[in-house]
């Protein structure tokens, strides 16, 4: 190793041996150190696991494991999950179609096409609203656009892998049957199917 | 049935019991490693392989594993030795399996008026032919790389051979310490030995001779040589998996599956060698062929087939013990560059066995022992 190249290390650098006292030269005074360490780690963890397994503790961790899927963490309220459409009292749309959130989203992955309301006070109503969620990119504009306060992304859903493409566009059925996460973070609705997916 | 026949069944046992043991013990280090290792680290480890949705701790891991081997493709390069490259893995298990034949895992037990050592094969150069065993292993890594025709295969065998090189001399040197001490080259000597008082005009019948406190130096170069000598971290230069490759690059399936099981294997024997020459062996404190004997003069007469199981009991709990050990450090330590096991092995270990035969030597012929 040049000499040059030595200097540029910081001073404490623990790899260069002349910077070793003698007993960390030694060895075998600081493996033992070390296997105290992990060995103390071992049995913590096992006494913890002992304590749940056979005494039934409810508090007990031996692991910072999470098992997700059948464990959890809770999501914070303030998580962009999956999109649902807000809904009337009589469960139609509250969207009027104004083609906001296609316009600001900067994936394009919102398809919109308007038509007239039966009810004269409101001026229009999504005929179809498609989310092509293999497109999105989770910004949250289109919920910030939105005048209505029609679409939103708090189900609290992050799982909707599909096998292909068509499969990650969601339709406005799909979108409007989703329900807000419960108060913990965890999804109310099951995983949509859309109807897009063909069955395999 | 004549009485050769039962002569040779009853000598089967001890083979048997040996295979049985030794190949459990190495298919269930995989689960052991896996499990350690998360305990040691905060983490559940593998518990997801299951038949029916039982689990049982994860234990189904080594089968799903097995399977997994057994169904994947069998490759073999285009320009490989196919011999060689064939018989390589077989040759590294086929030591791994044969070094534990001369343990011993009790002293002699008596049924249908014989008796019977507990111990595959009585040798009286018992520790020879372990030695011997383990240091052919290499040859199965060698053959690995040298037959994959692939240049990290080759340089990986070429890592292994020079660290077996440095390793096996080390573990020689610190064995003939306890061969010194003991007066035999015969394991099973060696463990009755370890049941004698230490020091008794010192320390009256209380402490046991056993190894580790006759050679505690030994001990401690042994231990070093031995996890050096299963080529696993902290000595695990001929494989670096993660990043310089080694003997097994070219090997897929259970022919890979088999060079992983020789290195448990090995652990396996590591265990027992450290077992019988430094714990004792098979020893219980204080347990004579007649039954208990306490230095405060009680006695717990027990018939022989107690004492042997008791026996067989000790040492398999003391080979657990050290294979715990085994992977606490394998958990523990990084990895010794090439160059750093080198110096390991040839400026420290070597000198240091050396210097402790010396010392040993002037100990047993000191005049204030006669």
């Amino acid at each position: 190793m040049p000499p040059s190249y030595r200097t540029q290390n910081t001073p404490a650098d623990p790899r260069h041996p002349s910077r070793l006292n003698l007993r960390q030269r030694f060895y075998l005074v600081e493996v033992l150190v070390g296997l105290a360490l992990t060995a103390q780690h071992f049995f913590v963890n096992m006494w913890r696991h002992t304590l749940r397994v056979v005494f039934r503790s409810k508090t007990a961790r031996g692991a910072v494991t999470i098992q997700y899927p059948d464990e959890r963490r809770p999501y914070s309220p303030r998580l962009r999950s999956l999109h649902r459409l807000v809904r009337r009292e009589d469960g139609s749309p509250r969207c009027v179609a104004c083609m906001m959130c296609e316009t600001v989203c900067p994936a394009h992955c919102i398809y919109i096409v308007a038509t007239e309301h039966p009810n004269p006070e409101i001026e229009k109503v999504p005929e179809r609203f498609d989310i092509d969620l293999g497109k999105c990119v989770f910004c949250g504009y289109c919920v910030e656009a939105c005048p209505e306060d029609a679409i939103r992304m708090d189900t609290g859903i992050l799982e909707f892998a599909a096998y292909d493409r068509r499969s990650m566009i969601y339709d406005k059925e799909t979108l409007l049957a989703l329900e807000p996460a419960r108060p913990e973070g965890g999804p109310a609705s099951p995983v949509p199917i859309p109807a897009s997916r063909s069955p395999r | 049935m004549s009485s050769v026949a039962i002569d040779l069944l009853l000598q089967a046992i001890p083979v048997a019991f040996v295979m049985f043991v030794v190949l459990n013990f190495g298919g269930l280090l995989t689960w052991v490693e896996r499990k350690q290792s998360a305990i040691m680290q905060d983490r559940i480890g593998a518990n997801r392989a299951s038949i029916f949705g039982i689990r049982i701790l994860g234990l189904l891991h080594p089968l799903a594993d097995a399977v997994k081997m057994l169904t994947k493709e069998d490759f073999t390069p285009a320009h490989a030795d196919r011999l060689m490259f064939k018989l390589a893995p077989f040759v590294s298990v086929f030591f791994g399996l044969a070094a534990f034949a001369s343990i011993p895992f009790g002293d002699t037990l008596r049924i249908l008026g014989r008796e019977i050592q507990l111990q595959a094969v009585t040798l009286n150069v018992g520790i020879l032919y372990v030695l011997a065993m383990i240091s052919l292993g290499v040859y199965g890594l060698m053959m690995a790389g040298w037959a994959s025709a692939n240049n990290y295969a080759l340089l990986g065998g070429q890592r292994a051979a020079a660290l077996m090189i440095s390793a096996e001399i080390a573990i020689g040197a610190s064995i003939m310490g306890v061969v010194m001490v003991y007066g035999s080259l015969n394991m099973q000597d060696i463990a009755r030995g370890q049941g004698q008082p230490l020091l008794p005009q010192l320390f009256g019948h209380w402490i046991p001779a056993w190894g580790i406190l006759t050679q505690p130096l030994a001990f401690v170069l042994f231990l070093t040589a031995g996890i050096a000598s299963t080529k696993r971290i902290p000595f695990d230069t001929p494989e670096g998996e993660s990043e310089i490759i080694g003997y097994f690059v070219e090997y897929s399936g259970m022919k890979f599956g088999m060079f992983a099981m020789a290195d448990f294997l090995e652990t396996v024997v590591i265990a027992g060698m450290t077992t019988a020459l430094f714990l004792g062996g098979w020893q219980v404190p204080y347990l004579q062929p007649s039954g208990f004997v306490f230095p405060w003069g009680a006695t717990v007469p027990l018939p022989n087939p107690a004492v042997a199981g008791l026996q067989v009991v000790a040492f398999l709990v003391k080979v657990s013990v050290m294979i715990w050990f085994l992977m606490l450090i394998r958990w523990t330590l990084p990895r010794f560059r090439y160059d750093q096991a080198m110096r390991l092995g040839w400026l420290a270990l070597f000198p240091l066995s050396v210097l402790n035969i010396l010392i040993t030597a002037l100990v047993l012929l000191a005049p204030w022992r006669a």
